[in-house]
């Protein structure tokens, strides 16, 4: 049985051909069953998000069910398969199990670390689950895959950290107030980043949003939507009494808030910490207020800054899980090498326990004349020496030391206690 | 006996330092709890040795500069496993094991007590001014390093460079409440240690506050405090400015309990203990002619 990944994701092929791809598979009811067409699959299980398609199978015939699986997403798109090859990616045994370690990790997405693609692994195999499609092999390594995702997710920072502007904006206030709920939040202006990081102000339950703008209307319609208050823009100075942290984002030419100004409500405020972010371009604050005690501000090119840091630190990260990806492969391998090895052991236990029975069918008559006392020992004893002659076959059949020759091995043994006729039979 | 209790304390002390150490490097959480439980042990550890002493001497030993070294690294320890069940900042105690242990090593370096007992010392105030001053001293110590790491914190964030610290260390807002904390809780105990110390001194000398440079550099530790704490509460000293009051409080305090041992002489200097100074001899003979 061979793990098989055939799939293309944002690096090997252009958006449209996903998208034709994954329209093609979705239309055909849910893309699994019509996978249960193609000959050749075990066991399958159908991935698409946004930025990849991909189905992954367990094979007795890999190759041909490769070519299956080629030849029908290609005529699906009404393409040769010799052109669809160089856009798709096919991952075999081990790396197929990497692969999907690495996916599921987010390693191989295009921002690392980002927490969607594994719920829509999880979905992806709730709805195999649903179609009956997996068996022991994928159940395994799907369960395998969720633990060696959230392994990743504890042991490295691959997610730690904010790779976007707005979830940048929101750690800092963290690292200022600690605690959002009881703040209060002034939006100068709107734009949607400027409603983004408002968002994920709220998701931290922050107390209250002030929207200033140009436009009362705007303002209010805003203010309506997170139960806020509008204010009008000459009422910034009473506003910044008030709030904790300021989003800033008009298209207004001139700065809009002044060193001076800050300073002079800095005092009156008791020194209360001001964490002010400055998301327009031209610039709306002055950059000088940095510099007075207890006031912070970020600009879009310092939040950048952070964003690129972030990125760079999550990329670093990567490696060690890449790491974890490697020794979890190999674990997974040992699993799949003893899974392979089980229907042989079962056939020698049984062609021993066919001859034990026999036996004791043979000798029935001298056996009838024992107490039970004495059957059961002589019963016991059989059993023994079973389990002690078996025991040297079947670590050798076990020993992962051994793993590139597993098939040789299994022949081997076959060979040696004629254990083919009776595996056809079963 | 104690000495054996005593090395105790101090192995654990040490190890507790290390964990502590690894974790800010590593980020290892249980290696933060396995620290505090080490330092837990080594303080119970420790207590028992200043109790062994105190038996020993028959009076709280405080007497030589090793003793007081201990006691100090005794209280900052005592004063931070309370302050971090409130605030639970695993990372103080990367910051604080260090300055605790380094002072349980010179102390253990120091000459330990030779000769008969100061019977001036037999005193049940003695314990009460030495006792109250250090765990004052320890709310002040903590202050300090609250502060440390506000200023280490306020300038990642405000210069926009985040070091591998600016995600070690906790929000400027829960530092500086803790060096806001740590400042209530020293304050009323130094009041109470200088208080409890005039006290002591009529009680033995008959006389209250004698100008003594020890006695000198506390009332000016008092009276910064004193202003920081008013500024806090009434002008909103805040941030920065109480991390850096803080700073300079603690280093006057270190001065006043170690510069004024060795550079300027006064009856409160370990030397005087052991032969009480001719004007300490003056001062008794006053006392008991009247």
């Amino acid at each position: 049985m061979e793990i098989v990944v055939i799939g293309l994701n944002h690096k090997t092929a252009p958006v449209d051909l996903r998208e034709r791809l994954t329209g093609f598979l979705n239309q055909k009811g849910p893309a699994l069953s019509s996978f249960k067409g193609i000959t050749g699959l075990k066991e399958t299980l159908f991935l698409t998000t946004c930025n990849r398609v991909e189905t992954l199978f367990a094979s007795e015939e890999p190759d041909q069910a490769i070519q299956n699986v080629v030849k029908y997403w290609a005529g699906g798109l009404l393409i040769s398969p010799s052109d669809l090859q160089p856009t798709i990616y096919i991952y075999r045994a081990d790396e197929a199990v990497r692969h999907l370690f690495r996916v599921a990790a987010s390693l191989d997405s295009l921002v690392i670390g980002e927490p969607q693609i594994l719920g829509q692994i999880k979905e992806a195999y709730r709805e195999a689950v649903s179609h009956h499609t997996t068996g022991v092999v994928l159940n395994r390594l799907l369960h395998k895959t969720f633990s060696v995702a959230k392994r990743i997710r504890s042991e490295t920072g691959i997610a730690s950290h904010a790779v976007s502007i707005s979830f940048a904006a929101v750690e800092l206030a963290k690292k200022i107030f600690q605690d959002l709920s009881g703040k209060k939040v002034l939006l100068i202006g709107a734009g949607e980043m400027a409603e983004l990081a408002a968002e994920h102000l709220l998701n931290n339950r922050v107390r209250k949003i002030i929207v200033a703008n140009r436009t009362l209307e705007r303002a209010i319609e805003l203010a309506r939507r997170w139960q806020g208050q509008a204010v009008s823009l000459e009422e910034i100075p009473s506003a910044l009494l008030e709030a904790d942290i300021v989003i800033s984002s008009t298209g207004a030419p001139e700065m809009i808030i002044l060193y001076p100004q800050v300073k002079f409500i800095m005092k009156q405020r008791k020194q209360r910490p001001l964490f002010f972010i400055d998301i327009a371009v031209p610039r709306d604050i002055e950059p000088k207020i940095n510099e007075i005690d207890n006031v912070y501000l970020y600009d879009m090119d310092d939040l950048q800054g952070i964003v690129a840091q972030n990125m760079a630190e999550r990329k670093q990260e990567a490696l060690q899980a890449e790491r974890i990806v490697q020794e979890e492969g190999i674990k997974f391998r040992s699993w799949l090498n003893r899974l392979e090895v089980v229907p042989t052991i079962i056939a020698l236990r049984k062609k021993m326990e066919d001859i034990k029975q026999g036996e004791w069918k043979k000798n029935g008559a001298v056996l009838e004349g024992l107490t039970s006392e004495q059957q059961k020992a002589v019963d016991q004893m059989a059993g023994s020496i079973i389990n002690k002659v078996l025991h040297d076959p079947i670590s050798f059949l076990k020993d992962p030391g051994h793993e590139e020759h597993k098939d040789e091995k299994i022949d081997r043994i076959q060979k040696i206690f004629n254990l083919n006729k009776g595996m056809e039979e079963d | 006996m104690a000495f054996f209790f005593f090395k105790c304390a101090l192995s654990l002390y040490l190890s507790g330092t290390l964990g502590y150490i690894l974790f800010m490097v590593f980020q290892i959480k249980p290696m933060a709890r396995i620290s505090y439980g080490l330092l837990l042990a080594g303080f119970l550890s420790h207590s028992l040795t200043i109790a062994l002493w105190y038996a020993q001497i028959g009076h709280f030993p405080v007497q030589t500069f090793g003793e007081s070294l201990s006691f100090f690294a005794w209280a900052i320890i005592g004063v931070y496993l309370l302050i971090q069940v409130r605030f639970n900042i695993l990372v103080l105690g990367s910051f604080l094991s260090p300055l605790a242990a380094v002072m349980m090593i010179s102390s253990s370096f120091l000459p330990p007590l030779t000769g008969p007992a100061n019977p001036l010392l037999q005193n049940i105030w003695l314990m009460v001014h030495v006792g109250t001053i250090f765990i004052g001293n320890g709310g002040f110590a903590i202050a300090f390093l609250a502060g440390v790491m506000y200023l280490i914190q306020e300038r990642q964030i405000k210069s926009k460079h985040l070091g591998l610290l600016y995600h070690r260390l906790p929000s400027l807002e829960v530092l500086d409440a803790l060096n806001y904390n740590c400042l209530i809780l020293g304050f009323p105990f130094l009041t109470l240690g200088m208080l409890s110390g005039s006290v002591f001194a009529h009680y033995t000398l008959g006389i209250f506050w004698r100008w003594d440079p020890k006695e000198v550099w506390s009332l000016i530790t008092w009276l910064l405090y004193a202003a920081l704490l008013h500024g806090r509460l009434v002008a909103g000293w805040r941030g920065r400015r109480s991390a850096m009051i803080s700073i300079v409080g603690f280093l006057i305090l270190a001065f006043s309990f170690l510069g004024v041992n060795f550079l300027v002489k006064g009856y409160h200097s370990f030397s005087a203990f052991k032969v009480p100074a001719i004007e300490v001899q003056e001062l008794l003979k006053r006392k008991n002619i009247r």
